[in-house]
């Protein structure tokens, strides 16, 4: 039986040996900020932004002589990976606030344990209703987010559709594989018929589909007034270029994730989309912003790094109010904040820890992201 | 009517764009008996090679297509040389692990910042889009571009295989590997010819590919690649007009999918055909049945 | 087994189980740690039923993490929705959740299981494929599975006394099949199908008595680890979560049941390691080291860490000659013992 033993002693000697390797930096007192997000995987450019937005602020603070540390994990934009990261900031690094994650498929579960374990947690990104708010219907006492959520936005673009647009049929594409754009393409349906719209086409494509022709053969046929793509930039690209190519003459639009130099502005011509904010805003905190990021990472700030840079403001700032740093005391702060100034807008906690603040709609006119108007909550 | 043309012209597009991919995997698989998961990646730097040559050093589309031919084909028989020949005497799980190891590095370590880096990158069409219009259906010049290679290239392939020397060597050698050896052929070099010309097929789909559908990304050969393979399947594997008809009923039966019953279930029913096939009949549409000796 | 070796190795076992329980408890290991031990413990109940159908029988299943997902999203329904909060539900739940694993793999093995080793491999591929394209729009049909939004919510039952004593309960049972007559049959159509077939063994029996079994542990392997995270998302059942476990479980070494144990701890903490080893910058690398692992143990070392040899507690005891008749054969070839008859 000495096998046995051996094999054991040997798995945790393994164990101790690789586990505690430069987790813990015991025993400060500075404010330990966490990060997760998706650093490597599918949506990697995503977690880099985030990233850029968090740093960025970190480093400002700093600069004013508060004192921050801040541990990274990266969770591959995966649920299980995510869970493991959070728990492992929690309780290896220690960390006092949590910013992150950037999928809400992550984020959800990462909430429920930072709320469990009692540390503050505020997603820049994630958009699904159920980070903040619980099953059953009460919120989720430590979770925050610097963003809009989903019914809101789908709610606006049908909005703007029906009512600026004189839209009076739509087609709706979404992506069956990502909450987000089911979501927006879930409430964006529901809104658009409230209003008296119809929605004659609603379908749904794989992640990795590179090939629609098939569906927008569909919605040649069906010829809509509007055609609503609530996806990333990078399938948006396609679609709209095989769109035009198959005959669909439909206006088209979508939600924040058009946000981005990459957008290709020639198939997308003519086309609105709702975001958090417009580089071109002329409101100081965005031009600031603007030059800011520009100077330190070379590129033109997209949301997410917006969105990441307000997030850890506003978890700095609260607390800096309750002069600890105590999560509990953190998220009280947190909740009792308003009128935020925020790059991506002004903004104020709602009873579900979701910031109240309005869209922008923005237009692609001759090649160039053009800011329309706002429409407010 | 119109309706059903356009979904079956969609169809045709994608079935001959799986049919360059396919028609590596089946020769690879013929010859050793191996899934080269790495296949779709070698496509998927096929396509980035083309952006390359196109975007920025601003060559047309037959060269760009010839290089992304000839560094894609590099590319394969190092893959060969380095990872599967080792193991070929080793048990056939060994291969195909160290396939998907491949695979998942090439993916990986594209995707790292000063390599491809992992955003998505819109891939600039060097030639501009005509549509042709035929009885109320679309036809553009890109489909026909592709339509157009994929026959070339499968015409070329066939008389390669079954007209040439080195053909009659690839055929022998995914026979038996030791009763070719004994007649003469070196099939070190064949299984290496065999591989540099799948890859070379590969990257010349890739680039096609990233014509009609203009974006890559470093993760973008995976699902494109699986599904090349279960066409390939379809067809009956090893053989290689049956690639192309696999690929060209996986093309149908995913665009007809979309455009009837629910874009949702796309997928769903590529996979649940295979499995059909399979059950019915394993060897492959026109595959022949073989007998097992004992 | 001489009663003296199992009543050692159950102390042993046992007294792990209380150290660790003990280390847990007074927050010595703290819930990171506690976590990734759970993990484990879960995902070696999961990689072993893999092993049983493609390490002992020779079944190139790609698509195990259907079964995992299954299982998870059953018994995560079960006690979210319909059973009462007693500590019985529990249980209940990750038994309906295997057994319903267990009753898909018995539907989908019948038509597929009589396919060669790698169109069985693609079979299961695409079958993977098409219970994660269900698992996403599930919400159209029972909107509470969430479908790509996750099913969010699930209580968190999974301790650490559920996952070990299972995983040793299952270690357990699954070594008892595999050096039983069952089992050798199993290797029997692993080696040689046709041969076995005309020992009398009914090939197509044995595979799926090993598919059906595999399921199920992947059913309970998944509903533990749903009640472990909490959240149940499609995208922890794709493709390549199958390439994952099937990973490890070559890794360990293909009929080695201790061997999918040692790779299930070590791949699960190299890859918890090296997100904590490696820096900011460079994090990106540890997806590029981990395939590159691969290969390398591919070409220096394709048997898998264990090759087919056995720890020598998991093996029943040489059975002196002057006992039943019978010999007690060794598995492994050049393994620890060998059987008196010649094979």
């Amino acid at each position: 039986m000495k096998r046995l033993f051996v094999f054991w002693l040997l798995i945790a000697g393994v164990m101790a040996t690789i586990l505690p390797a430069c987790g813990q930096l015991g025993g400060s007192s500075n404010l330990k900020l966490g990060f997760v997000g998706p650093m490597t995987g599918d949506v990697k450019t995503f977690g880099e932004s985030t990233k850029n937005g968090f740093d960025l602020a970190v480093s400002e603070w700093q600069a004013k002589g508060v004192k921050i540390d801040t541990v990274y994990a990266d969770d591959k934009n995966d649920p299980t990976e995510s869970s493991n990261a959070v728990t492992k900031l929690i309780n290896q690094d220690k960390v006092n606030i949590i910013v992150g994650s950037v999928s809400s498929k992550c984020t959800i579960p990462d909430a429920a344990i930072a709320n469990s374990s009692k540390v503050v947690l505020i997603s820049p990104t994630s958009t699904n209703p159920k980070v903040t708010v619980g099953d059953d219907g009460k919120v989720i006492d430590y979770a925050f987010r610097a963003c809009f959520i989903d019914p809101f936005q789908g709610t606006v673009m049908a909005k703007f559709a029906h009512d600026n647009l004189k839209a009076k049929t739509a087609a709706v594409l979404y992506d069956n594989s990502n909450d987000y754009t089911k979501g927006l393409a879930q409430f964006f349906k529901d809104s658009f018929t409230q209003l008296g719209g119809e929605v004659s086409v609603f379908e749904s494509y794989g992640k990795d589909d590179t090939d629609f022709s098939a569906v927008l053969t569909k919605v040649a046929a069906a010829n809509p007034d509007f055609l609503f793509i609530p996806d990333y930039y990078n399938k948006v690209n396609l679609i709209a270029k095989q769109a035009r190519e198959k005959g669909v003459k439909a206006i088209m639009g979508g939600g924040d994730g058009w946000d981005s130099s990459d957008l290709d502005t020639t198939a997308t011509e003519g086309g609105y989309f709702s975001n958090h904010y417009s580089p071109q805003d002329t409101r100081p905190e965005v031009v600031e912003w603007v030059k800011k990021y520009k100077a330190k990472y070379g590129s033109e700030p997209d949301a997410l790094a917006t969105l990441a840079y307000d997030a850890t403001n506003l978890a700095i700032t609260a607390a800096q109010e309750a002069k600890s740093n105590d999560p509990t005391k953190i998220k009280d702060a947190l909740a009792a904040i308003k009128d935020f100034k925020g790059v991506s807008g002004n903004l104020t906690f709602d009873q579900n820890h979701n910031p109240v603040k309005s869209a922008a709609i923005i237009q692609i006119k001759n090649g160039k992201q053009q800011f329309v108007t706002t429409v407010n909550p | 009517m119109v309706y059903f043309l356009q979904q079956v012209v969609n169809g045709l597009q994608l079935g001959f764009v799986y049919a360059l991919i396919a028609l590596g995997y089946t020769m690879v698989y013929g010859i050793v008996r191996l899934i080269n998961f790495a296949h779709g990646d070698v496509f998927m730097v096929g396509a980035f090679v083309g952006f390359f040559a196109i975007a920025v050093l601003g060559w047309g589309l037959v060269p760009a297509v010839v290089l992304a031919m000839l560094l894609c084909t590099v590319l394969g028989v190092s893959i060969e040389r380095i990872a599967y020949r080792p193991l070929r005497r080793a048990p056939k799980i060994a291969a195909l692990i160290t396939a998907i190891g491949v695979s998942l590095f090439l993916e990986y370590f594209t995707s790292l910042k000063f390599v491809f880096g992992p955003d998505y990158r819109s891939f600039p069409r060097p030639i501009e889009v005509v549509n042709f219009e035929i009885g109320g259906v679309l036809l553009s010049n890109i489909q026909i571009i592709i339509i157009g290679v994929s026959i070339l290239l499968l015409i070329i392939l066939q008389y390669i295989v079954q007209r040439t020397k080195l053909g009659l060597a690839m055929r022998a050698v995914s026979f038996d590997h030791d009763t070719a050896r004994l007649m003469g052929v070196d099939v070190d070099f064949t299984i290496s010819a065999t591989f540099a010309l799948g890859s070379m097929l590969a990257g010349a789909g890739g680039v096609l590919y990233a014509i009609a559908y203009p974006q890559i990304n470093p993760f973008m050969g995976i699902l494109p690649g699986l599904k090349a393979f279960v066409a390939a399947v379809l067809g009956g594997i090893g053989i290689i007009p049956g690639a192309l008809l696999g690929a060209l009923i996986m093309g149908q039966a995913e665009t007809l999918t979309s455009g009837y019953v629910s874009t949702t279930l796309r997928d769903a029913v590529a996979f649940a055909i295979l499995i059909i096939v399979l059950m019915v009949r394993p060897s492959g549409l026109l595959g022949k049945r073989g007998t097992e000796k004992v | 087994m001489k009663r003296k070796d199992i009543l050692q190795v159950l102390a042993i076992t046992a007294a792990v189980f209380v150290v660790l329980q003990a280390l847990i408890a007074f927050q010595i290991l703290n819930p990171y740690y506690e976590l990734v031990i759970e993990y484990i413990c879960v995902f070696i109940i999961y990689a072993l039923g893999l092993n049983l159908i493609y390490g002992f029988t020779g079944q190139f299943s790609l698509g195990h993490a259907a079964f995992y997902g299954i299982g998870a999203y059953t018994a995560a329904m079960l006690t979210k929705f319909v059973l009462p909060d007693s500590w019985l539900s529990f249980p209940v739940a990750l038994l309906t959740a295997g057994i319903a694993a267990g009753v898909v793999s018995f539907l989908i093995g019948v038509p597929i299981l009589r396919l060669g080793s790698d169109y069985l491999g693609i079979a299961t591929l695409g079958f993977g494929i098409i219970v994660k394209v269900m698992f996403d729009n599930a919400d159209s049909v029972i909107p509470a599975m969430g479908g790509a939004r996750g099913l969010a919510g699930v209580p968190r039952l999974t301790t650490f006394a559920w996952a070990f004593i299972l995983m040793a309960a299952v270690v357990v049972a699954v070594r008892n099949l595999v050096y039983s007559s069952h089992g050798r049959a199993l290797l029997a159509v692993r080696e040689d199908e046709i041969a076995a077939n005309t020992m009398g063994i009914n090939p197509f029996r044995y595979k799926m008595l090993a598919f059906v079994t595999g399921g199920f542990l992947a059913g309970i392997a998944g509903g533990l680890y749903a009640h472990l995270y909490a959240f149940v998302h499609p995208s922890m059942f794709d493709f390549l979560k199958s390439i994952d476990v099937l990973m490890v479980v070559v890794l360990g070494g293909l009929g080695s049941m201790s061997g999918t144990i040692i790779a299930s701890v070590g791949w699960i903490i190299l890859l918890e390691g090296l997100r904590s080893v490696l820096p900011a910058e460079i994090l990106d690398w540890r997806m590029v080291i981990y395939p590159v692992v691969l290969i390398l143990m591919m070409l220096l070392r394709p048997k898998g860490l264990m090759g087919d040899v056995e720890l020598s507690f998991l093996k029943p005891g040489r059975v002196e000659p002057s006992a039943s008749a019978g010999a007690s054969p060794s598995l492994g070839k050049g393994g620890e013992q060998s059987a008196s008859i010649e094979a």
